[in-house]
């Protein structure tokens, strides 16, 4: 269960708005956080506390590969992503790297709503609205590799891949 | 059963009849990373336990998006790949050898029919040559150089057929520019595009990498340009995809008309004819990257610049795609022609593209690029403006100091 505070923005968020180029050459992921989303909302990092939520709608994460985006936004504080959708290689990197995301094709969520999510049944609260949303399932190997915290400890365990 | 091209490779590497929604773990034929994801990628490798990559041969390494290194932070992070690569006797792709997707075709690590893995976004690229290839981000790869395997579901197809001749001065760039901004940033996500018709046929292996490239901002996962008229240096088995095969929708496009594109700030969707842009003031012209790098690009700019200087306060960057392109470009005398009407060579590499180095506009600036990203603080200011057109597009607005239809140079 994750409960916390959601910030929302809008649609096609892309990977420079997400975390600038000019700061993906490092291994420190605390100077990512520093950056993270600072050409969309110089003010989010300052704003940002352990936990949050954040809230988007269509295709979140276009752009680049690069998986310092959803490692600046874990290192931020950021509990979980949720939008209506996401661009394909983020969605991958956040589970890989063992953020939580969630596609929830509809929402209600305004900036500053407090939100009740449950991962493994997809169920999303707005405590402020009462509303309940569901989110579109994950494949199995997903909530797998999620549940080891990322896909670095699931192959430490497993090896491989099981569908 | 009638498959697509995606279905098609991914059932032949599985062994099984595929078909999309299917979730699948395929062997790869290939898998690269470069100085942007790579350091991640080894870290996430050893912290998976280490030891060997699965097989050293179809593993490599590009230093091409900060290189050379611009500060010691880099440099570090380029030492570690170095390193890497020596320990496990992968290729490392140096600097100034030129960008992953240039290098991965010339060198032939990637082939027709292959499921290729990049650790970068536009690794669609190779769908030019008929492989399967999808980006991933760097815990992905690094899975991939350990097992040489990957989960993946069996992606949705699109097809968009492209009818009638593109007019003289009217590029491939032109067109895949129209048809993100038909299809959008997000109208393709998770899904494979298929690209076919008279307008593709006649197409250079280095227009059709223009092509597939930009199926990236289209948030396709792989793209496909139909094989009818490829040609490469080697033999080779294309795979095509059945007559009755299922597409969630199928776009069909007269192009025998089409006009100059240009994509306006600050979405590679926010297309339009070029009418409407002409005129607008330019600071700095950019001609490169996996999108417009080759050879053929430089050589239509210079077409367009022989024996003329661009416009006085106008810069003009050109990096070559690779070492390669760079070599043709001296030998046909295009490198010269540009250098002599003011351009600035940089050398093979990512260039300006990522914004990091070689070429960071200033707070206001316009600047008008053959790349394929122009989102706000791509090239590593968010006050500085990006319009993206074709390299002749680009070349044209360089001579003139402000967006210029180019086809009046190109008659």
């Amino acid at each position: 269960m994750i409960q916390g505070i959601a910030h929302v923005y809008g649609d096609n968020i892309d990977t420079d708005r997400i975390i600038p180029g000019k700061y993906t050459k490092t291994l420190d992921v605390s100077l990512l956080a520093n950056h993270v989303l600072e050409d969309l909302d110089p003010e989010f990092r300052h704003k940002v506390q352990k936990g949050d939520i954040l809230v988007a709608g269509d295709n979140f994460g276009c752009g680049s590969s690069r998986e310092q985006a959803p490692i600046a936004l874990k290192e931020a504080g950021i509990s979980i992503v949720i939008a209506h959708y996401f661009a394909r290689i983020f969605f991958r990197n956040a589970i890989n790297i063992g953020l939580p995301v969630l596609e929830v094709p509809k929402h209600d969520f305004q900036a500053g709503d407090e939100v009740r999510i449950n991962i493994q049944a997809g169920t999303i609260k707005n405590l402020r609205s009462g509303k309940e949303f569901t989110a579109t399932p994950l494949p199995k190997v997903m909530i797998d590799i999620l549940h080891e915290g990322g896909l670095v400890s699931y192959l430490k365990k497993n090896q491989t891949y099981s569908l | 059963m009638q498959q697509t091209t995606a279905e098609k490779i991914l059932s032949q590497h599985t062994g099984q009849l595929q078909k999309a929604g299917d979730l699948i773990i395929t062997h790869v034929d290939g898998a690269m990373a470069t100085d942007t994801t790579a350091p991640f990628a080894l870290k996430a490798f050893k912290e998976m336990g280490g030891g060997k990559v699965w097989n050293p041969d179809k593993c490599a390494l590009i230093i091409d998006h900060a290189a050379p290194a611009p500060n010691e932070r880099i440099a570090n992070l380029h030492h570690l790949m170095r390193q890497f690569a020596k320990e496990q006797g992968i290729r490392l792709f140096e600097i100034g050898e030129g960008i992953c997707h240039q290098v991965m075709v010339e060198s032939q690590y990637v082939r027709p029919g292959n499921v290729f893995i990049g650790a970068d976004s536009h690794t669609p690229t190779y769908g030019a040559l008929n492989a399967f290839a999808c980006g991933v981000g760097s815990t992905d790869l690094a899975a991939v150089f350990k097992t040489g395997k990957i989960w993946l579901k069996v992606p949705q197809s699109i097809r968009i057929i492209c009818n009638g001749k593109l007019q003289k001065g009217v590029t491939a760039k032109d067109l895949i520019l129209f048809l993100v901004g038909k299809i959008s940033i997000s109208g393709a996500t998770y899904q494979s595009v298929e690209f076919e018709g008279e307008a593709f046929e006649n197409m250079t292996l280095a227009s059709r990498m223009t092509i597939a490239n930009m199926v990236a901002e289209m948030g396709g996962k792989v793209g496909f340009v139909h094989p009818k008229g490829l040609q490469l240096d080697y033999e080779f088995e294309a795979v095509f995809p059945d007559s009755g095969a299922h597409y969630l929708q199928t776009f069909e496009f007269d192009v025998s008309n089409l006009e100059p594109q240009i994509s306006a700030p600050e979405s590679p969707d926010n297309v339009e004819n070029i009418g409407p842009h002409e005129g607008t003031d330019i600071d700095y012209a950019f001609i490169g990257t996996c999108c417009n790098g080759r050879l053929e690009d430089l050589q239509i700019a210079a077409k367009i610049l022989k024996g003329k200087r661009i416009a006085p306060g106008v810069r003009f960057v050109i990096a070559p795609a690779s070492k390669s392109v760079m070599l043709d470009a001296i030998t046909d005398g295009s490198l010269q022609t540009l250098i002599e009407a003011g351009a600035a060579i940089i050398n093979p590499g990512c260039g300006p593209c990522v914004g990091t180095h070689q070429g960071v506009p200033g707070n206001g600036e316009v600047v008008i690029s053959a790349a394929n990203r122009n989102f706000r603080g791509r090239m590593g200011n968010p006050n500085s403006n990006i319009y993206l057109g074709a390299p002749a597009t680009v070349a044209a607005s360089a001579l003139e100091g402000q967006i210029v239809n180019p086809q009046k140079y190109l008659l």
